[in-house]
């Protein structure tokens, strides 16, 4: 998030697009609302009227896939109107003129053919947006799950510098984090392409930073991502894998290929505190703790860097999963794992990360402190670009509109999205085991709208069989009319029936390599018989 | 009897909340909010309610496992990471570093998601080091 939490109570106007965010973030669904209390107005663009939206001043389903035409036709409205904020567009970035060009063919009535969200909204929207004193977005996954990712998350920071919406308290592009250290296991690198804190591998001075610190040669290559590593095995490429704390059976597109790979992979490591469908085929399994047993930190969807503390001891012979990682390190014979407690890690890697370098155990005892905090006295940043952007000036970045990879047909003439519910936590692992959870709910269902429950001649309650091209599953039916007609939505977090068996890891989005979940083709029949 | 709470973090979602996990004679019976907490001033939602409830769920692994044929049996700490380094090892030497490759966990901690990619890029010499988050 480019903005801290508690700001969004004091924004004038908040735009939320691809978030449940009642269901997946609570706590910051009750900032919006005390926004509301206090004026705001709220704008939520969502193929689905979940709760968020029924409080909204503004509601509109957009085509699902369609949130580059839709930005676009916000900017090409605001361009018209002169509604932008020339004084930052020409003080802080550079690119516009590309960006007014690519807006241009994107009129409004171009923008509700391929959204199918009226012009007239699509004015009052760019109005409230661009002309309110503090406008701040909010989105998740509904946003970047697509082959277009990394294009609709371009297009929001396009419409944030257009109208001048960032730098400033209360404003900013902010994307919700689904799970509780997504931010902070991006930022310790757990990702292919950098070290700790966002620094390339691929940059020889920084390379020989880490070289220096670890005491050995490293790889100058970029590694592969999830799913790549997952072809990598079909592909006899890649024989060893390490997994820890993740459930990718259920969690990733188009299970059934996972799967495989699970049962191909030469050896498997799990580190995990449950035996989850993905532990089940390992040939080791190590015992990790939970939040309770172990301290550390966690980084907050806004950067905010806080302490968890071990409120128990592991149970039986679990250890804590820091201690566990240190032991392999050292059993692999590496160097450099002879620590004694999370504090001592954390200081090392602090020490070799500039955005968290002046963070340390004993501040945030005391403090809130969100990063970049690079020194001591550095009190860290609740909002970013206050004074510039990392790169010196913003960049617009001219975006067109491509339609998604999987688009409905005779076959399969339905479109599916996914996503979460506010009872259950990504692939159920925990919360499946947690009976006030469980007692709200514990099974998956297919959302369908009226008109299309009836057009297959089911009725609430009843049971379809959803298929795609990669897989089939058998779900109840809850028919409502807060889903967009021939849009179908399924959450995600059911082993029995995961809806990621049906979803598209083929179509991945080219640099962010986010795999298409949100949209895929599915047909859907009517179980006959006793057990419909 | 010895009652106590500690001061910690929602283990839930990204947006941090600070809890109290209460803590009866060494065993975790509730979760309450705090109250000082910036973020959620002393309200929790729903999971955050119960976010102890799993703990001691049915399921827990308490000990390592090992395959043995068919099937995943309890080991000793030793020999399940002698047996974890030896398999990594070997394939290393004989495939080479990029034959091997992590996913790393967005609930697991900083200090342990440090860990994990340090074993991966310093020990085994590879950068495939992802997690599921993207997804
Ligand atoms: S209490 Fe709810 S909103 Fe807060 S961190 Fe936990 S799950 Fe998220």
């Amino acid at each position: 998030m480019t903005n801290s939490v508690p700001e969004f109570e004091d924004a004038d106007c908040i735009l939320i697009t691809g978030s449940n965010t009642t269901s997946s973030h609570p706590l910051i669904a009750s900032r919006v609302m005390k926004a509301k209390e206090k004026g705001a107005k709220i704008i939520v663009i969502d193929p689905r009227k979940n709760h968020i939206a029924s409080l909204a001043d503004i509601h509109v389903k957009q085509n699902l896939g369609s949130d580059v035409a839709w930005i676009n036709g916000l900017m090409h409205i605001i361009l018209k109107e002169g509604w932008q904020n020339q004084t930052f567009i020409d003080e802080r970035t550079e690119g516009f003129e590309d960006l007014k060009k690519a807006v241009e063919a994107y009129t409004p009535e171009k923008a509700e053919e391929i959204s199918g969200i009226p012009k007239e909204t699509l004015r009052e929207i760019a109005e409230l947006y661009a002309k309110s004193e503090k406008s701040s977005i909010i989105y998740c996954m509904g946003i970047t799950q697509h082959i277009t990712g990394t294009d609709n998350v371009k297009s929001l920071a396009n419409l944030a510098m257009l109208t001048g919406q960032i730098g400033r308290p209360s404003t900013g592009v902010n994307p919700l984090r689904g799970q509780n250290n997504v931010q902070g296991s991006t930022d310790m690198a757990a990702i292919p392409n950098k070290y700790p804190g966002y620094q390339d591998v691929t940059n020889d001075e920084i390379r020989e930073k880490f070289e220096k610190a670890w005491g050995g040669p490293l790889s100058p290559k970029v590694g592969l991502t999830v799913v790549e590593m997952i072809n990598a095995i079909e592909e006899g490429k890649l024989k060893g894998l390490y997994i820890l704390g993740e459930n990718p059976m259920i969690s990733d597109p188009d299970s059934t290929h996972v799967e495989k790979a699970l049962d191909d992979v030469e050896f498997l490591v799990v580190q995990d505190i449950f035996l989850t469908e993905t532990a089940k085929k390992a040939d080791v399994v190590l015992p990790g703790a939970s939040f309770a047993e172990k301290d550390g930190t966690y980084t907050g969807t806004d950067r905010r860097v806080q302490k968890i503390r071990k409120a128990i001891d592991p149970l039986g012979e679990a250890k804590p999963d820091w201690e566990i990682l240190c032991l392999v390190g050292k059993a692999l014979g590496g160097k450099g794992f002879d620590f004694q407690s999370p504090r001592e890690v954390f200081d090392e890697l602090a020490e070799l990360t500039p955005i968290y370098h002046g963070i340390d155990y004993d501040r945030i005892e005391k403090e809130i402190i969100h990063w970049p905090c690079r020194e001591k006295d550095d009190p860290g940043s609740p909002y970013l670009h206050k004074d510039g952007f990392a790169r010196g000036k913003g960049l617009f970045t001219p975006i067109e509109y491509k339609p998604p990879a999987e688009l409905p047909d005779d076959e399969y003439p339905y479109q599916l999205t996914t996503g979460r519910l506010p009872f259950h936590y990504h692939t159920g692992t925990m919360t499946r085991v947690s009976p006030s959870l469980t007692h709200e709910i514990n099974e998956a269902y297919i959302e369908l709208h009226p008109q299309d429950a009836k057009a297959l001649g089911v009725k609430h309650g009843e049971r379809v069989r959803v298929s795609s091209r990669r897989g089939a599953i058998e779900v109840k039916v809850l028919v409502t009319s807060g889903i967009k007609q021939g849009v179908a939505f399924i959450p995600f977090h059911f082993a029995e029936a995961a809806a990621n068996r049906l979803t598209n890891s083929a179509a991945l989005d080219p640099i962010a390599k986010i795999p298409e979940y949100k949209v895929c083709a599915i047909k859907i029949e009517k179980i006959n018989g006793r057990e419909g | 009897m010895e009652y106590q709470t500690v001061r910690t973090t929602c283990t839930y979602c990204g947006t941090g909340c600070g809890v109290l996990l209460e803590v009866l004679d060494g065993e975790v019976v509730g979760t309450l909010p705090q109250k000082d907490h910036p973020i959620n001033e002393g309200k929790l939602c729903i999971k955050g309610w119960s976010a102890h409830e799993f703990i001691y769920a049915d399921g827990r692994l308490t000990k390592p496992l090992v395959r043995k044929g068919d099937k995943l049996e309890e080991a000793s700490w030793d020999e399940a990471l002698d047996f974890v380094a030896k398999r990594l090892l070997e394939l290393k030497k004989k495939n080479g570093p990029d034959s091997l490759g992590c996913f790393s966990s967005a609930k697991c901690t900083n200090e342990e998601n440090y860990l994990l990619q340090k074993i991966f890029r310093a020990v085994i010499g590879t950068n495939n080091v992802d997690h599921c988050a993207r997804l």
